[in-house]
């Protein structure tokens, strides 16, 4: 896989990242830097600006301060950031090789052949899929071929929102094994997450967003803390350092 | 699967769809042919050949070069013009009900043309009625422009044209109700049908450069609309600039389709039914759909053409009523099966 040259620069770069919705400030403020070989959880409960905050970073929502991908052209922006969206839409009975090699469409042309397509489908598990109609395939299945889709782009940083949503066990743990090895090769991917006890596992890096503040930033054992936890997200949880690290399992409600 | 393998299956298909290509390039030119060789004036198949490439000459020339190939020609063009619109307008709006009426560019022509016929303006010199079509088909495209906003939604393009046809609907309605020349409202009743008969090269010279130029502007979009697949922020995030795409669409659309409407009437089911058929035959791709529904819509409009005149040799069957009858049972059957397939 080609790596976009931006060792240095870093890849995600928000400052002050403000988001109107009325007048209130569903994003408020919202300063992040993410460089090169990083997996980054963005966290957070319902409601609290995980959507609006990747879809002003990407230029996608109108927003006020600083984000280095929206000042960017679209065709340049889409070889240096892969988007996946949290709504699930396949228009078409396309064929899961087709849909896939749309993540492509920013480099010209190229077919289904393309080796990034061939790669993406077989990190996803989907190289037995190729032929089948997308539609055809249950929500899991599609929701795996739509990220294929996003990694078939082959771009230094993914942003991906709630991508682990309607995934079996064994499809979360693949899916942030995928993303954890894109970290370990110098790409960088940031992605909403709700299962802490998989953010807590797998992520370099968390970030915890808090009605629109980021309230926390760093390695998961330090923003997985209880105070935090039961003023953003109203629970109480176990965490434990075990041999295969972080161990999350929430408990119970605590309002 | 290798990625020899991923590629072979690719080719595999591609394949497929050069035969298609090949078919409908095929029955396109057979059906220009015979829209060429059938009408009233029974002509040998020799004699009008060479009266169609004649210098001069008697009437049969005239027959040929004058009636028949303006005939032929608007079939191809306008019949192509509906079915690439209808295939884009599908794939820009992710909905396989989408037509390229949606938009309100249709209703709008016809109001312009029913204005120019009530007001006698169509008597008064040949062009009005068209010119006032096309007239109407660009306000219609700027009041869209101006109602839907600058974003790329697909809502938003929806609800404008459904504003845009009813209003043109009414005021056509109001035209009719308070026509007080019961001649004119005929004309224009008849008018509205949809017809090829009787267009001469004025109307070719007239339509063909907007239909060409729309054309040209709609295939532009395939790559695009492949994109919105995967919906507008998808689409958005991989480059694509979905509010300029709509621009296109609509500016396009309202060329083809607006100068359709105004040299043949209004002629339906052709975008709508044509991509419908065509989509399961091309993997779906909107990209592969657009030039495929461009050949498909002129063979479905010239057989149509042709089939107005074999039926009905004397009693002047109009071409929309026609399109009409056979598309809303096929697509009736569509759904059916469709319906059938979900079970």
């Amino acid at each position: 896989m080609s790596m976009g040259a931006i060792s240095g620069n870093p890849l995600l770069q928000l400052q002050d990242l403000t988001v109107l919705r009325g007048s209130r400030r569903v994003v408020d403020g919202v300063s992040l830097t993410i460089g090169p070989g990083e997996f980054v959880g963005l966290i957070g409960p319902n409601g609290a600006g995980k959507t609006s905050l990747m879809r002003a970073a990407l230029g996608l929502l109108p927003h006020q301060g600083g984000s280095n991908l929206a000042q960017m052209t679209p065709g340049v922006r889409a070889r240096a950031a892969a988007f996946l969206p949290q709504g699930r839409e396949i228009a078409w009975a396309l064929s899961v090789a087709d849909l896939v090699a749309l993540g492509r469409t920013p480099w010209g042309r190229s077919g289904a052949a393309d080796a990034a397509v061939s790669n993406a489908l077989a990190r996803m598990g989907l190289t037995d899929f190729a032929a089948r109609r997308a539609t055809e395939l249950s929500g899991g299945e599609q929701a795996r071929v739509l990220i294929a889709r996003a990694l078939a782009q082959d771009t230094p940083l993914l942003i991906a929102d709630e991508p682990g949503a309607g995934l079996d066990p064994e499809a979360q743990i693949r899916m942030m094994t995928v993303f954890a090895d894109l970290a370990a090769e110098g790409r960088s991917v940031l992605a909403s997450v709700h299962d802490l006890g998989l953010a807590a596992r797998h992520c370099t890096r968390l970030v915890m967003l808090h009605q629109g503040r980021l309230v926390a930033d760093g390695p998961p054992a330090q923003v997985l803390e209880p105070g935090l936890l039961a003023r953003v997200f109203g629970i109480e949880a176990h965490i434990a350092d075990g041999t295969d690290g972080l161990i999350f399992q929430p408990l119970r409600v605590i309002r | 699967m290798t990625a020899r393998s991923v590629s072979a299956f690719a080719s595999g298909r591609g394949l497929s769809i050069r035969l298609l290509t090949v078919l409908l390039v095929l029955a396109v030119v057979l059906l220009f042919c015979a829209s060429l060789l059938v009408g009233p004036a029974a002509l040998g198949l020799g004699e009008s050949l060479s009266a169609l490439f004649a210098g001069k000459g008697g009437p049969v020339v005239l027959v040929m070069q004058e009636i028949r190939l303006p005939r032929a020609i608007l079939g191809l063009l306008i019949g192509a013009a509906l079915g690439l619109s209808g295939a884009a307008m599908q794939g820009f709006l992710r909905n396989p009900l989408a037509e390229p009426g949606l938009i309100g560019v249709s209703g709008s022509a016809a109001l312009g043309a029913v204005l120019a016929l009530q007001t006698g303006l169509a008597a008064a010199f040949a062009l009005a009625l068209p010119l006032a079509a096309l007239a109407g088909a660009g306000l219609s495209a700027a009041l869209i422009l101006i109602l839907a906003g600058p974003g790329g939604g697909a809502l938003a393009l929806i609800l404008a044209g459904v504003a845009i046809s009813a209003l043109a609907g009414a005021a056509t309605s109001l035209v009719l109700n308070l026509s007080p020349n019961p001649f004119a409202a005929a004309e224009i009743v008849y008018w509205m049908m949809g017809s090829l008969a009787d267009r001469s090269f004025t109307h070719v010279w007239l339509a063909a450069p907007l239909i060409l130029a729309g054309m040209v502007a709609l295939m532009t979009l395939g790559r695009g609309l492949d994109a919105l697949s995967l919906g507008e922020d998808a689409a958005a995030s991989m480059g694509l600039r979905p509010g300029r795409m709509r621009l296109v669409l609509i500016l396009g659309t309202a060329a083809a389709v607006g100068a359709s409407v105004a040299v043949a009437g209004a002629i339906g089911f052709v975008g709508l039914v044509v991509p419908h058929i065509l989509r399961p035959l091309v993997g779906a791709r909107p990209s592969r759909l657009l030039p495929l529904s461009a050949l498909g819509g002129a063979a479905v409009l010239l057989a149509a053409d042709v089939a107005v005149r074999l039926i009905a040799p004397d009693r002047d069957l109009k071409l929309g009523v026609l399109t009409a009858l056979i598309g809303a049972p096929f697509f009736l059957h569509l759904i059916w099966t469709m319906r059938r397939a979900e079970a």
